[in-house]
């Protein structure tokens, strides 16, 4: 394992060395100490790294991942994971608004609670996370899942494409075109998979999911009035 | 842009170190607003009379002329400190008799704040540079709440400075941006709230002072101003004994608030609080979108 101390290592340093890794992987495993609400910490990622960062990240921590797996220890500042391509990262605290935005692949899984616009525009990331979601969570979500599993705030699964969304708790209000769904055997699997590699202890039975009515997919005559 | 700070002591031990821990939360804040900066200290109170912060521009300017004028004809006690191009005066007579008297007698001298508690301290220049012409450090108090701007509606000048103060013992400190402030201007000066400048936070801090005069609580007057004011905002609010911070609906505008035995801080970004003692263990959350937070002492 190799630790990175950005009291002493400037992030640029700590980034670079990090995508040398891409071109001739010499060490998997990573540390980075002392983050203190740093923005942009293991942006880039295009090697199966695991990386471990101690502390608060700031802004887009782990943006545009591809294979890593990148955990953090503390709080996740705006855009973490913010258009991931695989791979996975898991925050241990909380996570501030656009967790997962436009991320259009592999697993973000947010322990705390997650701000608002959650999965905003996402592409087919999954989502998972252990406490509640702000509002407009899933906005114009087109793929993937977002799993909830305390409450979601107002507009959830606004304008919605074909992201699958599970909540256990509440939900304040649900966004335009958005539907409870029913529950089916093949969902029920399917969460019960995804909860397993989340390393969330929920049971898949006592969530509802939720979907796109498909309504706003076609233009309709009778909105004409409306242009 | 621009950053925004806050921070209010829970426990009164803390109250001789305010400044020291408020001005590495204020620096930090410098990559969201490096053209001028400044902030609010309540404290030092001045029960039966009125303290007002002053500003000129030549630290040479003649501030015991300008007092010894006041005792004469307000037959009142006077007496000043200066702290760099600000001078605090504590008059003994109320609010507006001494606003009126400087306004009149001094027309060359910016009234930055005026109150029971309040000190505003603002300058164009880097948030560094400016704690250490006010020596931030040194300062006490029970709490301060800070700005950092980048300017991108109008010029890096010192009337476009933050933090803005438009009634006794209130300011407020905003990030975002309002598009409902001339209207609303013209609304409040019609109400007899008086503007100094064309700048939308301003119109924020003269709503609330309009409410608070209509006999809204704090927390009343928020939930009106959420109800009337148009546009982005993350406040954070300093009275003579209370902090808040709200959010508009959206909250597109970042914020941060940690809070422990000791103290409540909010920051624009997790960054600014990282200094603070115990802010490891502290309750650390984002304040969500339309509601309102408010601390006050009893």
């Amino acid at each position: 394992m190799k630790t990175l101390d950005l009291a002493t290592t400037s992030l640029r340093e700590i980034n670079q060395a990090l995508h040398d890794q891409a071109k001739e992987c010499t060490e998997r495993e990573w540390k980075i100490t002392g983050a203190k609400g740093d923005h942009n910490i293991a942006c880039g990622l295009d090697a199966a790294l695991s990386v471990d960062i101690e502390g608060h990240a700031g802004y887009y921590c782990a943006g545009m991942n591809k294979k890593a797996h990148v955990v953090i220890h503390g709080n996740a500042g705006q855009g973490v994971a913010e258009n991931m391509m695989s791979g996975t990262v898991r925050v241990k605290g909380q996570a501030s608004q656009s967790a997962g935005a436009t991320a259009h692949g592999g697993l973000l899984v947010i322990e705390g609670d997650a701000g608002a616009r959650c999965g905003i525009s996402m592409k087919g990331v999954e989502i998972v996370v252990g406490g509640s979601v702000g509002h407009m969570s899933c906005f114009m979500g087109q793929a993937g899942a977002l799993v909830v599993c305390g409450d979601a705030g107002d507009a959830l699964g606004d304008s919605l494409y074909e992201t699958k969304i599970f909540v256990k708790g509440s939900v304040s209000s649900l966004g335009a075109d958005c539907i409870e769904k029913e529950m089916r055997q093949e969902h029920l699997d399917y969460l019960a998979d995804l909860l397993n590699r989340a390393g969330i202890d929920e049971d898949p039975a006592s969530f509802k999911r939720y979907g796109s009515a498909r309504q706003l997919y076609n233009f309709k005559v009778d909105n004409v009035s409306a242009y | 842009m621009c950053g925004i700070v806050g921070l209010y002591l829970k426990n009164p031990a803390l109250e001789s170190q305010l400044g020291a821990l408020f001005e590495p939360m204020l620096i930090a804040m410098t990559d969201r607003g490096p053209d001028s900066a400044g902030f609010a200290i309540y404290g030092d109170e001045v029960a039966d009379g009125t303290k007002l912060t002053l500003r000129h521009e030549d630290v040479n300017y003649d501030w015991e002329a300008l007092a010894e004028a006041a005792r004469a004809e307000l037959n009142a006690e006077v007496s000043w400190f200066q702290n760099a191009t600000v001078a605090v005066f504590k008059m003994h007579c109320d609010a507006a008799t001494a606003t009126a008297f400087i306004e009149a007698k001094a027309p060359e001298v910016l009234i930055l704040s005026a109150g029971h508690s309040i000190e505003i301290l603002k300058e164009v220049g880097l948030p560094e540079q400016i704690a250490g012409t006010f020596n931030l450090k040194g300062m006490k108090g029970t709490h301060i709440i800070g700005h950092t701007r980048m300017a991108t509606e109008s010029a890096v000048t010192m009337a476009g400075s933050h933090p803005f103060s438009t009634g006794e013992d209130l300011c407020l400190v905003h990030n975002g941006s309002l598009s409902n402030h001339n209207r609303l201007r013209l609304e409040l000066k019609r109400e007899g709230i008086h503007f100094e400048t064309e700048n939308d936070s301003e119109v924020g801090a003269g709503y609330l002072m309009y409410r608070l005069q209509q006999g809204d609580t704090l927390t009343q007057a928020l939930e009106n101003a959420l109800k009337n004011l148009d546009g982005f905002f993350t406040f954070t609010i300093g009275t003579r004994d209370g902090f808040a911070v709200v959010r508009d609906p959206i909250a597109c505008k970042p914020a941060v608030l940690a809070e422990t035995e000791d103290y409540v801080a909010m920051a624009s970004e997790y960054q600014a609080l990282t200094t603070l003692p115990g802010i490891e263990n502290a309750k650390v959350w984002e304040p969500e979108a339309a509601k309102i937070y408010v601390w006050e002492r009893s």
